[in-house]
């Protein structure tokens, strides 16, 4: 159901040329996120989704650089606004990831998801939603779609911001 | 002094009870690694169910070899860094027996615990004490950490990794490699049957004692992307040396710049014979190393670190909770 989503509304947003530049597209995507935001990362191992939520974290004045959260599955970072990090990247079934309760902590802060793709039935259902996809050597082609209107106005401003 | 240590961070349930801090009485650890090798990882919600069904027979078993509950003067229990639900059994089991066995109660840090392994008497009774101020580099499947120790207790860390942990790199290419779970043991066999080695990146992170793993998994996804894609054991090796040599570097560096007595190994990672190998190549100081058994999570390594400060008269309240992503350089007693 997902895909077929994502096939109508799956727009390319940038291509970047660099693990910086991934960095520096969350930098940007970090300076737009209000409270209450929700990013889902998608893409397969090393596609530079963890390079992304670290720019993000820059922006957010995290205190400490991000990094991967696949052993606890959610790490936080108490910054200018509050990111939830999460990774399900060990979730087997989607029931696990309702125990972590990733719908209640849209509220105060943001919410980043890696392998989003593992549980996409507890996640919220207004989102936007990012794919890294490998586009030889360092190239990754990025693709962005959002499932309300609050973050297609996201995504049309990180759009502008690129 | 005779401590319980009770540790579920992950996935071993285990326990253990040591006297003076340093030996041995009793040792149970009851390993998961079957259950969640065919998922090529941890699962939290198969870990922490687990947990639920081993930790009391674990700790029965264990007290009941060391000669009971009348001999034990204290438990510890690791209360962060982990998997909360897998945190939460062992804990909570940790406080209902101190609870209920009126016994004086003391969370640890787990990554403290994998230093304290170094203290463990093993073999050899008349084996002297590390020495500080001492280097740690703490390595497994959730922590890259270099930390220096002025004492007990006395931790600031230099470093640590920017993304992906060691274990968790190894873990990750073996699975781009197909070459199974867990990723650690099964690189090195790989790693020492091949003929030659694919040469990989190096991130060195100059002027930091930082790591950063996660550009050399995309070296080797790129690798196995090649229609000429090297043979797998070719690739892990170039993979182990990598990770290995920076590791090491790194680490040798650090105990030489700021005047370290000794460098101390811990962590599963540090089971790596390639890693042990090449840190005593580099190192100018000492090192010690834990024997394979007590590197990768075990309840000794809880006991042991608990012991140095429960002997300092530190308790832990019984609405102890959880940190997942606690940090080496906080305790109990720092808060």
């Amino acid at each position: 159901m997902e895909a077929t989503r994502e096939a109508r509304t799956a727009r390319l947003l940038c291509v970047t040329h660099a693990a910086e530049e991934t960095r520096a597209l969350g930098r940007r995507l970090g300076a737009l996120l209000r409270p209450g935001d929700v990013v889902l990362l998608y893409g397969e191992l090393g596609a530079g989704k963890t390079c992304l939520a670290q720019g993000v974290g820059e922006a957010l004045d995290a205190p400490e650089p991000v990094n991967s959260p696949s052993f606890i599955l959610l790490n936080e970072y108490a910054g200018r606004l509050v990111l939830y990090h999460a990774d399900l990247y060990r979730i087997a079934d989607p029931g696990e990831a309702f125990d972590l309760g990733l719908g209640t902590y849209t509220t105060d802060g943001v919410l980043v998801v890696e392998w989003p793709e593992r549980a996409e039935a507890a996640l919220p259902a207004g989102h936007l939603a990012l794919r890294l996809e490998h586009a030889g050597g360092d190239v990754r082609r990025v693709l962005g779609w959002a499932t309300d209107a609050r973050h297609e106005r996201l995504l049309e401003a990180l759009a502008r911001a690129g | 002094m005779r401590v319980l240590g009770i540790e579920s961070s992950c996935d071993e349930c285990a326990a253990a009870v040591i006297e003076d801090g340093r030996t041995i009485r009793a040792e149970v650890v009851a390993s998961q690694a079957a259950l969640h090798a065919r998922y090529g990882g941890v699962v939290p919600e198969v870990a922490s169910r687990q947990h639920l069904r081993t930790i009391v027979p674990v700790v029965e078993e264990t007290v009941a070899a060391a000669g009971g509950w009348e001999t034990i003067d204290a438990i510890a229990v690791t209360y962060g860094p982990g998997l909360a639900g897998s945190l939460l059994v062992g804990l909570n089991a940790g406080k209902a027996y101190a609870l209920a066995k009126g016994l004086p109660f003391l969370g640890v840090n787990h990554l403290e615990g994998h230093v304290y392994a170094n203290w463990l008497h093993v073999n050899d009774e008349t084996r002297p004490e590390p020495e500080f101020p001492a280097v740690a580099l703490v390595v497994s499947g959730g922590h890259t950490d270099l930390v220096w120790l002025d004492g007990h207790g006395r931790y600031r860390r230099l470093g640590r990794t920017l993304d992906d942990a060691a274990g968790e790199a190894f873990d990750k290419v073996a699975r781009l490699l197909g070459l199974g779970y867990p990723g650690g043991p099964v690189i090195e066999r790989v790693a020492r049957e091949a003929d030659a080695s694919v040469t990989l990146p190096r991130a060195w992170l100059k002027g930091t004692y930082d790591f950063s793993f996660s550009g050399l998994k995309t070296a080797v996804l790129h690798l196995t992307r090649e229609r000429s894609a090297p043979p797998a054991p070719e690739v892990a090796r170039g993979f182990q040396e990598s990770v290995v040599e920076v590791l090491a570097l790194k680490t040798a560096e650090a105990a030489d710049r700021l005047g370290a007595r000794q460098i101390l190994l811990a962590g599963g990672v540090a089971s790596n014979g390639a890693l042990r190998r090449e840190l005593a190549r580099v190192a100018t100081v000492p090192l010690r190393v834990p024997p394979v058994r007590w590197c990768t999570d075990n309840g000794a390594m809880i006991a042991a670190a608990g012991a140095v400060r429960l002997e300092r008269g530190e308790r832990s309240a019984l609405d102890l909770d959880v940190e997942p992503s606690l940090k080496l350089a906080s305790g109990p007693s720092a808060r």
